[in-house]
């Protein structure tokens, strides 16, 4: 505020000068502004005080406005879509009762989960996927099986769906940002489907790889991670019976920024784990190098199971936030589903093996 | 002070009555936007989320604008930045203090929670201190202030703006997940504004230097 030349009251001097020019004659002050000939000359150096006021008031509304609007492009990220859209929730629970891997939580309603996501392929804004996912086509889609397999081939995603009744699972889904849903899946357990691939006996994990094309992904064209994104299990991890490969949610398709048309649900590990838009499937006798745990090795694991114990580098995961919730809640565990999952894990150091 | 160029910057002391008011104005629209976006269910699935990073944004792009001034003032002679450089200021540690009482209102105001956070993420350690650096800052924004402490002092304790800028801009970069670009830019804008400062400092003692070097071979 002050100017360094003169402490005390900035800018005084500068201030007492123009009103000294004002009221002196200097050549400026004798040029008058006056129209035609209507008004008579005004008094040299003094301004007109309409105009002036114009003038100011003119100044004001663009500056406060150029600030106001600048600082909003540079900030506001509005998120898609507006509370009435709520309203219309196509899942209802009473269609059936709950199975024995669900939740009984409250489910996120679907105009939430589908519209705050994280899926980089279209943007890292969590409003991206939904804004953009227009342009991915999810028909035709087939998905490549390869590696450890009897038979490699590479099949239709509407006959790969074929081979399996499909089923509901209404799971929690923990983000390592530290927020929370609950997920009504559609889809079929990952055991059905690797089951019948016939893994060879060298066979030890799966790796999965998402859709390659920057056509359809724009995010791809920018390096934020390393494209594709693969992401990767243990076998008998890719076996438990809570593993799934969802293609539906909230009893409908599945939308473009859920991961259409095939996607990893894997409930007791960080939602990067659950890759989207699966267009690859291989058995593996090597741990695959997984995206997150390429991008930054300190802070994602292979394994990334939900573990309030083990905070990452820069953040708490003691507690998360439940989407649509004010608080935050205690995390837990493996997500809640450690009497199901902890039992692979056993013997293993989980801080270690993140 | 009578200037070869007066005439593009006339009379400006007397005609520039309506700058502060309308840098108070706009610094405070983001304000009005963000609690009609917040009762319009604009602010997506996580508001609380999406609230606490746009006023940390706001500080940080307030802080940069504040410190932007000296450097422009110094670059193209204008007095004008001199006079929003407090307003500036003072809406970043606005938006700072909001920012942080969002944070804590989103942990349920549990200030052994705050505390280990401080402590142990240094996400949130670089935040905090930048808020803790700002805050003798806005006290000593008045011009009795700056009588108080005599200007020497005063200038010398203002400098901490640059560390806090340069804090805010750590913290935003630690808490951002994997694209480090928009950071990084904010960290580039800085340090570009405290380069230009530093070689504007003595504008006298460079010149004199670039004069007698020629000479010498």
């Amino acid at each position: 505020m002050t100017d360094p030349r003169t402490p005390g009251e900035p800018g005084t001097d500068r201030r007492a000068s123009e009103l000294h020019g004002a009221e002196s004659h200097s050549p400026e002050s004798q040029v008058t502004d006056t129209p035609d000939g209507q008004r008579r000359i005004l008094t040299p150096g003094t301004p007109n005080p309409r105009r002036e006021f114009l003038r100011s008031a003119a100044l004001f509304t663009a500056t406060a406005g150029a600030l106001g609007g600048g600082l909003e492009l540079l900030t506001r990220r509005p998120g898609v879509g507006s509370a009435e859209a709520q309203a219309a929730d196509p899942f209802s629970r009473a269609v059936r009762p709950l199975g024995p891997y669900d939740t009984d939580e409250k489910v996120t309603p679907y105009q939430q989960a589908t519209t705050y996501n994280n899926f980089y392929e279209f943007g890292t804004d969590k409003s991206d996927p939904a804004r953009l996912a227009g342009s991915l086509k999810t028909r035709p889609w087939t998905v490549r099986i390869d590696g450890e397999v009897r038979k490699p081939m590479t099949v239709d995603i509407d006959t790969l769906q074929s081979w399996f009744p499909l089923e509901d699972r209404i799971y929690r889904m923990r983000c390592v940002e530290g927020w929370s849903m609950v997920m009504p899946w559609l889809g079929f357990p990952l055991a059905a489907l690797i089951r019948r691939l016939e893994p060879t006996g060298k066979a030890k994990y799966v790796q999965f790889t998402a859709l390659l094309d920057p056509k359809q992904f724009p995010g791809q064209r920018q390096p934020v991670l390393k494209w594709p994104y693969v992401e990767g299990l243990r076998l008998d991890e890719a076996l438990h019976p809570l593993a799934f490969m969802a293609v539906g949610l909230h009893g409908r398709a599945l939308p473009g920024q859920n991961g259409a048309p095939l996607r990893l649900v894997v409930p007791w590990k960080y939602g990067f784990k659950n890759i989207k838009s699966v267009v690859r499937i291989t058995l593996t006798e090597k741990q695959p190098q997984t995206t997150w745990a390429l991008a930054a090795p300190q802070e994602y694991g292979f394994y990334a199971n939900v573990n309030p114990a083990v905070p990452h580098p820069r953040w708490s995961q003691a507690t998360e936030r439940r989407i649509g919730e004010v608080g935050r809640r205690k995390t837990l565990p493996f997500n809640g589903y450690a009497d199901e999952v902890a039992g692979l894990y056993r013997g293993m150091d989980l801080r270690k093996n993140f | 002070m009578t200037r070869p160029a007066a005439p593009p910057a006339r009379r400006p002391a007397a005609r520039l009555g309506w700058l502060v008011p309308a840098v108070t104005l706009g610094g405070l629209l983001p304000v009005a936007v963000l609690i009609l976006d917040a009762l319009s269910g604009a602010l997506g699935a996580n508001p609380i989320q999406r609230a606490t990073l746009q006023t940390g944004l706001l500080t940080l792009a307030l802080l940069v604008l504040s410190l932007a001034c000296t450097p422009l003032r110094l670059l193209t002679g204008w007095t004008w930045p001199a006079r929003i450089r407090k307003t500036l200021g003072l809406l970043a540690f606005g938006y700072a203090a909001l920012h942080f009482l969002i944070y804590l209102f989103d942990h349920g105001f549990d200030l052994t929670l705050m505390t280990e956070d401080v402590l142990k993420r240094p996400f949130i350690t670089a935040g905090f201190t930048a808020l803790l650096l700002l805050v003798p800052l806005a006290l000593t924004s008045t011009p009795r202030a700056v009588r108080r402490l005599g200007f020497q002092r005063w200038t010398r304790l203002h400098q901490l703006s640059y560390v806090a800028v340069s804090l805010g801009a750590l913290h935003y970069y630690w808490g951002v997940k994997q694209d480090h670009t928009p950071p990084l830019i904010y960290a580039a804008v800085i340090a570009t504004l405290f380069l230009i400062r530093l070689l504007k400092r003595r504008p006298a003692r460079p010149a004199r230097q670039a004069g007698s070097r020629p000479a010498k071979p």
